[in-house]
């Protein structure tokens, strides 16, 4: 049988486990005191016949294709098998192909192989079937003796549960942690070859390397600094767009608008942040950058035409739903109360808001402009688009700067070699971006939690 | 809403202006009042009062929650409104400073006048109007700034205070008043969040006394708060009656009984009695009120 109905007859048998267990306590309860409801034996019999079984299934799919190899090298003659490592693998791969494509191959070694393959397989399949079965069905057995009808059938299906949720967000926590580790390594052997403080202080970004070693220009340079002025740049002038926009239209949402208008205007605003940034890009590039260097140069400013401010802006467009909502959010958890009591002593509306309201919520409106920002440091698609190529040390936002990310997508787009350091310096760029945004977030969640603690 | 507030409340002034001073049993057969049949049982309405209202009905959108409740409230006195749970005390005590503002589908009608100015006409600034009527709520919600500053709010935002001194005297007399001056005297710039339940209602109210208000409404001030903290607080309301008119409104009747001069028995929307405490308590004369006394409901 293969997985799929394996998957299907577990299903299926778990399903009768639960409707004979369940009826079985209702019976036995009957009689005599259940110490659990009867659907939870129902459960905990389905489980007793699902798990171990799927586990089974699991692992044989882990350990089936290792498994069919190592019958595949003992079907080789020795005259093979004795070359090597490297030559057997590549023989084991045009079997591989052979077995995939279902070709009859002329090579009797060849055939051998994959008539031992097959057999393997088939015997393979045939025990796991066996094997699931008597475990599916063991586990129904089991369900139905009086241990299990006298047992705390509740706190048995819990303890699954828990450690299933724990499970899921483990899942979670360990992916994060295999990128932070996989972005380390090759950081690491990034600078194994450039020099940290190089790297860190270094004020000069010229990402290349010789392919040959006495080629022009082979010295690259390798300091980020400029790449984090450019970010630091294009992220300061999305927050002045996106702040005072955002927390002012929170605070009219929030405060002054009617129930009606806030039920059209916030989902409205909330559109903004289901913009791809794709989009952005677009708009950033072919609308915002054209109209600023026109209007500056209508004034007599000379203007890049991929200009830091147009990707500021356009940046600043997009996370002002996150500031507004977050802020909206915050306000409007402040306890009525406060209103009242602030109204109740001769205040008015505006002074209300203003010593009252926002310094209530200010650790939640600091704690949403926080992550704005560390949204604005990583975004990437609008300035690939819109902010331009030249690593510049510059505080002018009307010249073109580059960002890390740009600089990241660039190292690794097209073909690249992946042991050089000028691919390598994307995973270092990647890894000091990661850490800005990580000391963004935790400082941001800080504060989050020291507002709740305030009320509750 | 307060366009049509002012409205009905000029055009009744223009229909009957000598109303204020007749018996309720007239008033309440007049043309302009729909829910006529009721009448008060005692005196709910004074000489001279400090606050007059006249035909109050309250609507909650359709919901009507107050019925042409007419009553005054005396100088220097303490005035408690009882009823049961729903029966519209609370929605009262909020119209005597627009508070109902706030509440976007609330509609008040009726004359009201606190020292004979009308508190709902055109000229009227709520905001000024809640300086001279303020207002002490069910929980203790103190503003989460230090309790110098929770006390010093008020008379900051109205400008009581000329000098840093002026303002400090302020807020510690008003610490005092409120009796809680000896107890935070050593932590003015402590959070006043942090202070128990019992001492931040004392700190509202000190916030309150800072603002040096002519009435001072009390909407349960004490109910979530424990006996000792109550006995403290209702201490206090009999101190505050030297200098302050004081409604309060309240779910003991205990409470009712030890702090209140008059009472105000409230009932669907209705006063059905006001008198003396002592008679309220002693000898109601409504058969409702005798009820809600003895405890048949409530």
């Amino acid at each position: 049988m293969n997985s799929s109905a394996l998957l299907l007859l577990i299903t299926g048998l778990s399903v009768i486990a639960f409707i004979t267990a369940r009826q079985r306590a209702y019976i036995h309860g009957a009689s005599s005191k259940l110490k659990s409801l009867p659907k939870h034996y129902g459960v905990l019999t389905a489980l007793w016949s699902g798990i171990p079984a799927l586990v089974l299934i699991l692992s044989w799919m882990i350990f089936q294709p290792a498994y069919l190899h190592q019958q595949i090298i003992q079907s080789l003659p020795e005259s093979i098998t004795i070359k090597g490592e490297d030559s057997l693998s590549l023989y084991i791969n045009t079997i591989d192909l052979a077995i995939a494509n279902g070709e009859a191959s002329d090579d009797p070694v060849i055939q051998k192989a994959i008539l031992s393959f097959n057999d393997a397989e088939k015997k393979s399949r045939i025990i796991l079937t066996i094997l699931v079965l008597l475990l599916s069905l063991s586990g129904i057995i089991f369900g139905l003796t009086k241990k299990l009808l006298n047992s705390h059938a509740r706190v048995g299906v819990e303890k699954v549960v828990k450690g299933f949720l724990a499970l899921c967000s483990a899942v979670a926590i360990f992916t994060t942690v295999g990128i932070v580790l996989s972005v380390l390594f090759e950081a690491l052997r990034f600078f194994e070859s450039i020099p940290f403080t190089d790297f860190m202080f270094g004020t000069s970004w010229s990402p290349q390397t010789a392919i040959r070693s006495d080629q022009v220009g082979s010295s690259g340079s390798f300091g980020a600094i400029p790449l984090f002025v450019g970010t630091m740049l294009i992220s300061a002038i999305a927050m002045l767009i996106a702040v005072p926009i955002g927390l002012l239209s929170a605070i009219y949402l929030s405060e002054y608008a009617s129930a009606r208008f806030r039920s059209i205007a916030k989902p409205a605003l909330e559109l903004l942040a289901g913009i791809p940034t794709v989009v952005y890009g677009f708009f950033a590039a072919l609308s915002v950058a054209p109209f600023i260097r026109n209007v500056g140069e209508s004034i007599g400013l000379s203007v890049a035409s991929e200009s830091a401010l147009a990707a500021g802006i356009v940046m600043g467009v997009m996370i002002i739903p996150f500031v507004s909502s977050l802020s909206d959010d915050v306000i409007t958890a402040v306890p009525q109360s406060m209103r009242d009591g602030s109204l109740g002593l001769g205040a008015t509306k505006s002074e209300t808001i203003k010593q009252v309201i926002i310094p209530a919520a200010l650790p939640g409106i600091v704690g949403g402009v926080l992550l704005a920002a560390s949204r604005a440091i990583g975004e990437t698609m609008i300035v690939v688009m819109a902010a331009g190529m030249a690593a510049k040390m510059t505080a002018n936002p009307l010249d073109a700067v580059t960002t890390v990310t740009v600089q990241i997508v660039t190292l690794l787009t097209g073909d690249q070699e992946f042991d050089s350091p000028k691919t390598l310096a994307a995973f270092a760029l990647g890894l000091m971006l990661f850490l800005t945004t990580l000391i963004l977030n935790v400082i941001a969640l800080h504060i989050v939690r020291k507002y709740r603690e305030q009320y509750e | 809403m307060s366009t049509n507030t002012t409205a009905t409340l000029s055009q009744s002034f223009r229909a009957k202006p000598n109303s204020m001073q007749e018996d309720i049993t007239n008033d309440a057969t007049s043309e302009s009042s729909e829910h006529s049949q009721h009448i008060t049982i005692g005196e709910n309405i004074l000489e001279n009062a400090k606050f007059t209202t006249r035909n109050v009905n309250v609507y909650y959108g359709e919901k009507q929650a107050i019925f042409d409740v007419s009553l005054d409230i005396d100088h220097n006195e303490v005035i408690a409104l009882i009823g049961p749970s729903g029966c519209g005390k609370s929605t009262y005590l909020r119209t005597l400073n627009r508070m109902n503002d706030t509440i976007s589908n609330c509609r008040v009608t009726g004359d009201f006048l606190l020292d004979n100015e009308d508190i709902y006409s055109k000229k009227m600034d709520p905001v000024l109007l809640r300086a001279r009527v303020g207002m002490v709520f069910q929980k203790p919600n103190p503003f989460p700034k230090s309790i110098y500053d929770n006390v010093a709010y008020g008379p900051r935002l109205h400008g009581l205070a000329r000098t840093n001194s002026e303002l400090d005297e302020i807020v510690i007399t008003s610490l005092e008043k409120a009796g809680l001056f000896k107890e935070v005297k050593d932590r003015l710039n402590e959070p006043g969040t942090g202070l128990s339940g019992g001492q931040q209602q004392r700190l509202c109210i000190a916030r309150t006394i800072a603002v040096s208000p002519e009435v001072i409404l009390m909407d349960e001030p004490a109910s979530a708060l424990d006996p000792i903290a109550t006995a403290i607080i209702e201490e206090l309301i009999d101190e505050l009656r030297e200098n302050f008119t004081i409604a309060i409104v309240t779910h003991s009747m205990q409470q009712a009984a030890r702090v209140s001069q008059r009472t105000a028995y409230f009932h669907l929307g209705k006063i059905i009695e006001v008198g003396e405490t002592s008679q309220i308590f002693t000898n109601p004369r409504h058969q409702l009120t005798e009820n809600y006394i003895t405890g048949k409901f409530g």
